[in-house]
């Protein structure tokens, strides 16, 4: 045809390369293009999107070297002799996090090689429906034309710019990850739950920390626009969720400055940040000093830059993301949207790529199957982990009426923590079920070590319409802490003790 | 009220020595409940929620080492908890190693205590034995520490430690007096070597340890022990882990000789001697191959026997109430309300023939059946698709059929099988082994591509499997596994 490519994707992420890897299954010629804009703080990655650079792989790495200081701790009692405190080398976990990074950048850029997809570094935008001009690093202008194109350029931090010196000053999780050096005593200033996430192990790797929030945990998902109020990741508007998290962080070190707003941050002699804030609660003005300051107040799309107006893709006025239909169709034919960067979608790796790749099949597979957004299981990685799918308890009232549901809970205590001597106060399961009758899974939300690994399978079950009588008939694996799913039998409504109490 | 006889001035006992043993009129008790280990005490507290006078009898004979233990059965005491405790010990010493890739110093060499572990673990199990006895005695559960046997309809003889004997009589009956540990029944065997009966409390580090046997027992053990930095031999007759999937097995031996542990097949021992007294000892194994006239010796610390269990029915009066048992394996066929030949006579748990030795299972089974005694349920044990773990170094997750069995009933034509290596994340950083975890569904073409049997290998196999049992439960279909999305960085997402 009169365009150089079947398929040009703009944006080498999850979503992205998905995509492009399976549009390139079906013999189409297929281009990637693929940017970093460095951080204001200067820093920059290679191909793979934030879930590889700067996102889910870094955090839960870092999550891990923070939980393995707690299994340090654990192991003497269970007859290791080795002496506390043990101290953290930032260096040494951040080279072995970065150079695993980089084995994963290197991996996409071959497998986009065998697949024969032509890739450019370079930062695209529109001239015209078919059309993507760019200029590479070095200044040379390339122009790509194609059949089909594919926006998934993701999302940025946000900063809070009426915070004086938040930009000069502060950092976010796209550096974070890329400090050689450790950030020391650290502030992160947060609304979504990578602010806690990074608090958590930060605290576990052994610095100071102190989270600062606005209001309630979590409860500024609602005030984030970014997330419609259709398909809400299960864990918004947890209410009860949250504080379990935030309660053992509490107990583990992190500290938590609630309902402040931080008004500026102030470069010292000694080169630490001098932060200032209005406390909500004292109506008073506070001041403490920091080595870092992290905000994590929300993302936003990069669609500036696209010159998304010049071809008339519309866009969220509020947001600045993509509007697209169930196809993943924007309002201009042919120019298509997967990822963080839509507009009333789940910010998942997991959706991105799997909204790409069905956009793939639809667009050269004949494939017709659309991408279901209901019941997405998801993990938050806070020290005490918390895993969850479908409704929340907020969600299903709103929806079902409080008289229409059943919440069956528990308080268990995992095995290993015994010996540990480990506090398992916060260890939590909820299952929100329909009451009638057969009384239909409708949300399933579990807190504790390896939450991801419990919620995954029973994400299926909710795709299958799992009942609760049917998760009550599954013998439980014995011991583990998923089993106590499967056990669940003390509802909220009777107002019993939900302490799970031995075998 | 209870009737406590003395032997002398029995009536009923005289009549038992001429063979007839009338009916009692009235019961001591609704139900008594002969075992109170898993099943055994799940039946007792949910009897006593509907108001039925229960007595629970559990005794522990001695292993020939001497060892015994408190209330709570196999699992609480020489099962399940302390073996995943110890494994836990043992990860942690993996997870040690780990820890220095990820920026955590510490320069001197790690070494592990067995004691100090130990005690942590049976203190542990104390804290249950003694939560159990609360937990009855709170319910009104009657508790006797005496060895149960039936001596006639309806009666039973509680003897115990003492030699104090007493009779007691009820309208029905549980038996759920488990397993313990086969001996090899050659020279040596009783005398030296220990089972898992004695492992959890060893006084002593086993040191270099000979596991015999093949069964997730052996292999569980012999993982953690090579974990916690010892030296460890397991000398298999022929297959690995016999009813599982043998590709899976496979696997798990595989990963289990890359890390340390010697594995010598195809042989049996035949004879045990003592080299050298002390704690542990030294000790002279000799064994027979069994493919040839080979034989060969080695020296241990301590021999494991891991080579099955066996019920214990042979010596519970059985025969006095007429109630059959496999006279070959000593398991007791009951139908699928887990009634025996016996109307009044039930059992539960790892006694039952054909029916899964778990945990798990005995709890449900137990419960489920009292709830239709007493409670007018007709709900019946769902013994189809329980999933399980083999709690090796490299964990072993399954639920439904293995691959060879699926062939067999379905004809490999019918089926479909998904595979898949994965490298879990924190593996990445500290460069464990790559492409060694593993996952595999097998689905019925004929059916719908419904997943009949689920199979992982890998950290966290418990918590992973769990969750698709339920929805293998609920007729999941590969499609419906297809188009529901991962969690991401986790394994349970391959």
């Amino acid at each position: 045809g009169k365009n150089e490519y079947d398929l040009l994707v703009i944006g080498g992420g999850s979503g992205g390369l998905a995509c492009a890897k399976e549009a390139a299954q079906f013999g189409r010629k297929v281009a990637v293009l693929d940017y970093v804009e460095p951080s204001p703080r200067g820093t920059t990655w290679g191909i793979g999107g934030t879930c590889v650079n700067v996102g889910c792989i870094p955090k839960k790495l870092m999550h891990q070297a923070a939980l393995l200081g707690g299994a340090l701790k654990d192991a003497q009692h269970y007859g290791w002799n080795i002496s506390q405190p043990v101290h953290h080398t930032w260096s040494v976990m951040a080279q072995g996090v970065q150079n695993y990074v980089k084995s994963l950048n290197w991996g996409h850029r071959m497998q986009l090689q065998e697949k024969k997809v032509k890739y450019f570094n370079i930062k695209g935008s529109f001239s015209d429906p078919h059309t993507v001009r760019g200029l590479t690093k070095a200044g040379k202008e390339t122009v790509v034309t194609a059949d089909n194109i594919v926006i998934a350029t993701g999302g940025r931090p946000k900063y809070p710019n009426q915070v004086a010196g938040a930009r000069e000053y502060g950092i976010t999780s796209d550096d974070l990850f890329w400090l050689k050096e450790s950030p020391g005593k650290t502030l992160p200033v947060f609304i979504l739950y990578i602010s806690l996430e990074c608090a958590g192990f930060l605290t576990g790797i052994g610095l100071d920390t102190t989270v600062m929030m606005r209001s309630v945990p979590l409860r500024g998902f609602d005030q984030a626009s970014h997330m419609s109020k259709k398909n809400q990741i299960c864990f918004t508007t947890q209410q009860q969720m949250a504080s379990l998290v935030t309660n053992h962080m509490e107990s583990y070190g992190t500290k938590f400055l609630k309902r402040c707003l931080p008004t500026k941050v102030e470069k010292l002699e000694s080169n630490r940040l001098q932060v200032t804030w209005k406390n909500a609660d004292l109506d008073t003005e506070e001041t403490d000093s920091f080595n870092t300051v992290m905000w994590a107040v929300g993302r936003a799309p990069d669609t500036k830059s696209l010159n998304l107006e010049t071809v008339g893709v519309k866009t969220n006025s509020e947001t600045g993301k993509i509007i697209v239909d169930a196809n993943e169709a924007t309002s201009v034919p042919h120019i298509y949207a997967v990822g963080d960067i839509t507009e009333g979608r789940p910010e998942l790796t997991t959706t991105a790529i799997a909204a790409g790749k069905l956009l793939a099949q639809r667009l050269f597979g004949q494939s017709s199957e659309l991408m279901d957004y209901d019941n997405v299981p998801t993990t938050i990685f806070t020290p005490l982990e918390y895993g969850c799918v479908g409704l929340s308890e907020e969600a299903a009232v709103q929806r079902h009426g409080s008289d229409n549901i059943e919440v069956y809970h528990a308080y268990y205590k995992p095995l290993e923590f015994t010996v540990a001597e480990r506090d398992a106060t916060d260890c939590y399961i909820k299952m929100v079920c329909l009451r009638e009758r057969e009384q239909r899974m409708l949300g399933l939300h579990f807190i504790g070590p390896n939450a991801g690994e419990v919620i995954q399978g029973f994400a299926l079950g909710i795709k299958c319409g799992a009942t609760y009588s049917q998760i009550m008939k599954t013998v439980g694996i014995h011991p583990t802490c998923a089993e106590e799913v499967t056990k669940l039998r003390i509802t909220k409504r009777s107002g019993l003790d939900a302490t799970v109490t031995g075998c | 009220s209870v009737q406590a006889h003395k032997e002398e001035d029995n009536p009923q006992k005289t009549m038992e020595v001429n063979g007839l043993m009338p009916v009692p009129d009235s019961y001591d008790y609704d139900l008594i409940i002969i075992g109170g280990g898993s099943g055994g005490l799940a039946a007792a507290k949910e009897a006593a929620k509907y108001g039925k006078k229960v007595m629970v009898m559990d005794f522990v004979t001695p292993t020939p080492q001497g060892n015994s233990w408190g209330l709570g059965g196999t699992c609480v005491n020489v099962g399940c908890i302390p073996k995943k405790l110890m494994h836990q010990a043992a990860l942690l010493g993996q997870t040690l190693q780990d820890s220095r890739k990820f920026g955590w110093e510490f320069t001197e060499e790690v070494k592990h205590n067995w004691m100090t572990m130990t005690e942590s673990i049976q203190n542990y199990i104390g804290s249950l034995n003694w939560g159990y006895r609360v937990a009855l005695r709170d319910k009104k559960v009657t508790y006797e520490n005496a060895y149960g046997e039936f001596v006639g309809p309806h009666t039973v003889k509680a003897t115990n430690k003492k030699g104090t004997e007493k009779l007691y009589t009820a309208e029905r009956f549980i038996i759920a007096t488990g397993e313990r540990p086969r001996y090899l029944g050659i020279p040596g065997d009783k005398e030296y070597c220990i089972s898992s009966d004695d492992l959890f409390s060893l006084p002593y580090c086993p040191g270099k340890t000979l596991v015999v046997g093949a069964s997730y027992v052996a292999l569980e053990c012999a993982g953690f022990l090579a974990g916690l930095g010892l030296d460890v031999t397991v000398m298999v007759r022929s297959i690995l882990l016999r009813g599982f999937d043998q590709d899976m097995a496979n696997r798990i031996g595989e990963y289990m000789k890359e890390h340390g542990v010697h594995f010598i097949r195809k042989f049996v021992p035949i004879k045990v001697e003592q080299v050298g007294e002390g704690t542990p000892g030294l000790l002279k194994v000799t064994a027979k191959s069994t493919t040839g006239n080979q034989i060969i010796e080695g020296e241990y610390n301590t021999v494991l026997l891991a080579i099955g269990r066996n019920p214990c029915t042979r010596k519970i009066g059985l025969d006095k109430v007429g109630v059959n048992i496999n006279e070959t394996t000593g398991k007791i066929p009951v139908n699928d309300e887990e009634q025996t030949n016996v109307p009044y006579i039930y059992a539960v748990g790892d006694i039952l023939q054909d029916k899964l030795e778990l945990t798990p299972v005995a709890i449900q089974a137990g419960k489920l059946l009292v709830q239709r005694l007493y409670a007018g349920s007709t709900t019946k044990c769902d013994y189809v698709n329980v999933p399980t773990t083999v709690f090796t170094p490299l964990e072993y997750g399954a639920c439904g059929y293995s691959e060879e069995t699926a062939v067999e009933k379905f004809g490999e034509e019918n089926i479909e099988v998904y595979h898949s290596y994965f490298w879990p994340l924190e593996w990445t950083v500290p460069s464990r082994d790559n492409n060694k975890c593993y996952a595999k569904i097998i689905c019925n073409i004929q059916d719908n591509e419904r997943v009949i049997g689920f199979h992982v290998l890998g950290p966290n196999a418990g918590e992973v499997t769990q969750g698709f049992a339920a929805a293998i439960k609920c007729g999941l279909t590969k499609k419906q596994l297809d188009s529901t999305i991962g969690i991401h960085p986790v394994c349970a997402e391959v």
